[in-house]
């Protein structure tokens, strides 16, 4: 499978990277190059085999519902580039 | 008063309990040795302030008698692991200026137990890389250089390449290291030290920077086996806050190393004979498996028929994780946000945020990731990679049920190579650096790699064994008995 420039975009839009148009090019042939390492993967006959969920045979467990944390606002804002009133900043998000 | 440098735990351990000097003295003695290494480029951050604190603490706990094994050690910690209140960055610019307000559990249980942080080790960015060379501080540089009188700055290996460089140089007793395709265990062989890659579940993740979840462990590199199983010790345990940390016991893993193997069968992979292996790693195998036998141990050929596609299935899941995991860095909670533009808006924002904030391995395997996960090549790559994840787990499931106690392969497949000598190869040539030590991570297995050899420019070349899920007390009594064999006991001279 060979990745061309309008992927390259398509999937680094998909992964919020900014890519300059004159990069794109040598982003897809990068791209293609690691893509052709995986084909060997379609050599392997894989009917009839589950795809693996957890490589551990544990079940998740699971604890009751009630509140082990919280009360920690001053915390969690701490390290945030722009933090305001007690809330995150960010752009303008609507009109 | 003893030598205080080329301390191992055990060592300083007992030397700490009998008084013959105490916990500050040797932290100031290390503390020195990680200050004056700046040529090595292994810590990123120095914490003497909070190493001396917790030296005097560890000093009164032991006087009052109460001195767990890594009581008073002095550790350097891998920049993966959120440390409260330090620079924990995971080697990255979009982590820029992050101190978390809490400490990651396997972290913790070492202050527990009375250990000492020195400071910060580089690594890879995220951990993605072999060389150590993606991190945004620059490449930590091994102490080790090649006996051809030249002064070609070699790696460490990666992603925990700080880690190796450190212990290896003495610039710490002991580090902790994280690996996902062989992070720990391929700088352990680059450096000539033990790096012990525990099973799934065993040690906590909780508060450790996620890259490919499935597939993160952490574990101890140390100067020996018996340091490894101190302090593997110290790490592991049951953790509520990782639903997939594994209730399951420790087992005094120290107590386990009689050096006995008489009667254990070792499995030798024949899948893990390479086209074009150097005739060294072939010969540093079969001396390997001569040390085994020697000791009493049964050898036995095996096949682990899909071991070819391990790196490819891995390249498909551990990015696919990684972006996931990755999208967290959006420049609204923590670390570097971009500075826009009139009119730009919270889009623009993610994009240069993280354009400008991971560098080019990181952003090629988020790339990778999004494309295997995006609707019409789910199936294709990443639902069948998990398939082939299947096969390669059963491959040893199936070797282990025929009554297999462990197998040994090369840990490597090469010695260290120099900084910036793969910098125009394709990346695939860098992940080949994890074709022997990637399987292990994919099946949940422990593995520990242990340094046997050196190559003919007086490199270090190690050995990886591979236990059973959750036989790491077995695995490193199998170590320990390959270590007492092969009597590796070089130093990198000094040069830094």
């Amino acid at each position: 499978m060979s990745i061309d420039k309008d992927t390259a975009r398509r999937v680094a839009h998909l992964a919020r990277i900014e890519v300059a148009e004159d990069a794109l090019e040598g982003l897809a042939a990068e791209l293609s190059g690691i893509l052709g390492f995986m084909e060997q993967l379609m050599e392997v006959d894989v009917d009839g085999v589950e795809p693996m969920t957890s490589v551990t045979p544990l079940d998740l467990p699971r604890r009751a519902d009630q509140v082990t944390d919280g009360n920690k606002q001053a915390d969690i804002l701490r390290n945030a580039p722009d933090a305001r009133e007690g809330f995150f900043a960010v752009p303008k998000v609507v009109e | 008063m003893a030598d205080l440098q080329k301390m191992t735990i055990a060592t300083a351990r007992d030397a700490l309990r009998k008084g013959d000097f105490t916990s500050l003295e040797l932290t100031e003695s290390y503390l020195d040795a990680s200050s004056s290494a700046a040529a090595l480029n292994a810590y990123i951050a120095h914490t003497p302030d909070l190493a001396r604190d917790q030296a005097k603490a560890a000093d009164a706990r032991i006087s009052s008698g109460d001195a767990p094994s890594m009581c008073g050690i002095p550790l350097g910690i891998k920049d993966l692991f959120c440390t409260r209140d330090v620079q924990t960055q995971a080697a990255s610019a979009i982590l820029e200026g992050f101190r978390p307000p809490y400490e990651s559990t396997t972290t913790q249980q070492l202050w527990d137990a009375g250990a000492v942080m020195l400071g910060k080790l580089n690594m890879d960015e995220f951990a993605m890389g072999s060389s150590n060379e993606t991190s945004t501080y620059g490449p930590a540089v091994s102490p080790w250089r090649r006996a051809d009188g030249g002064n070609t700055d070699l790696t460490p290996g990666g992603s925990s390449g700080g880690s190796a460089s450190a212990v290896s140089a003495d610039l710490c007793v002991a580090a902790t290291g994280t690996d996902t395709g062989g992070s720990i265990r391929q700088p352990a062989a680059f450096t000539g030290i033990v790096g012990v890659k525990p099973t799934y579940g065993r040690v906590s993740r909780w508060g450790i920077v996620a890259f490919a979840s499935s597939l993160d462990q952490a574990g101890p590199m140390t100067k020996t086996v018996r340091d490894a199983a101190i302090m593997l010790e110290a790490m592991a345990g049951h953790d509520p806050k990782d639903s997939t940390s594994a209730p399951m016991p420790v087992p005094d893993f120290e107590a386990a190393l009689t050096g006995d193997i008489r009667g254990k069968t070792i499995g030798i992979p024949k899948e893990y004979r390479l086209e074009g292996m150097p005739q060294e790693i072939e010969t540093l195998w079969a001396d390997g498996t001569a040390m085994l036998r020697d000791a009493g141990a049964r050898i036995v050929d095996i096949s682990l028929p899909h071991t070819k596609y391990a790196l490819p299935a891995y390249y498909v899941i551990a990015p696919a994780e990684a972006s996931s995991n990755l999208a967290r860095y959006d420049g609204v909670r923590y670390g570097h946000r971009a500075t826009l533009s009139q009119g730009e808006g919270v889009t623009e924002m993610y994009e240069r945020t993280r354009a400008e904030g991971f560098g080019k391995e990181v952003q090629r395997r988020i790339m990778i990731g999004a494309y295997v996960l995006s609707a019409g090549y789910y199936d294709a790559y990443y639902k069948r990679a998990q398939k082939v994840r299947t096969l390669i787990k059963q491959d040893f499931e199936r070797v282990f049920a025929d009554g297999i106690d462990a197998i040994l392969t090369p840990a490597t497949p090469s010695a260290s190579f120099g900084i910036g000598e793969m910098a125009d190869a394709d990346p695939i040539k860098m992940y080949l650096n994890d074709v022997f030590t990637v399987t292990v991570n994919l099946a949940g297995l422990p593995g520990i790699s242990v340094p046997t050899g050196l190559d003919s420019q007086g490199l270090p070349l190690g050995l990886q064994l591979i236990g059973q899920p959750w036989g790491e007390a077995e695995m490193l009594n199998t170590a320990y008995a390959l270590e007492k064999a092969a009597g590796f006991a070089h130093y990198a001279p000094k040069w830094w």
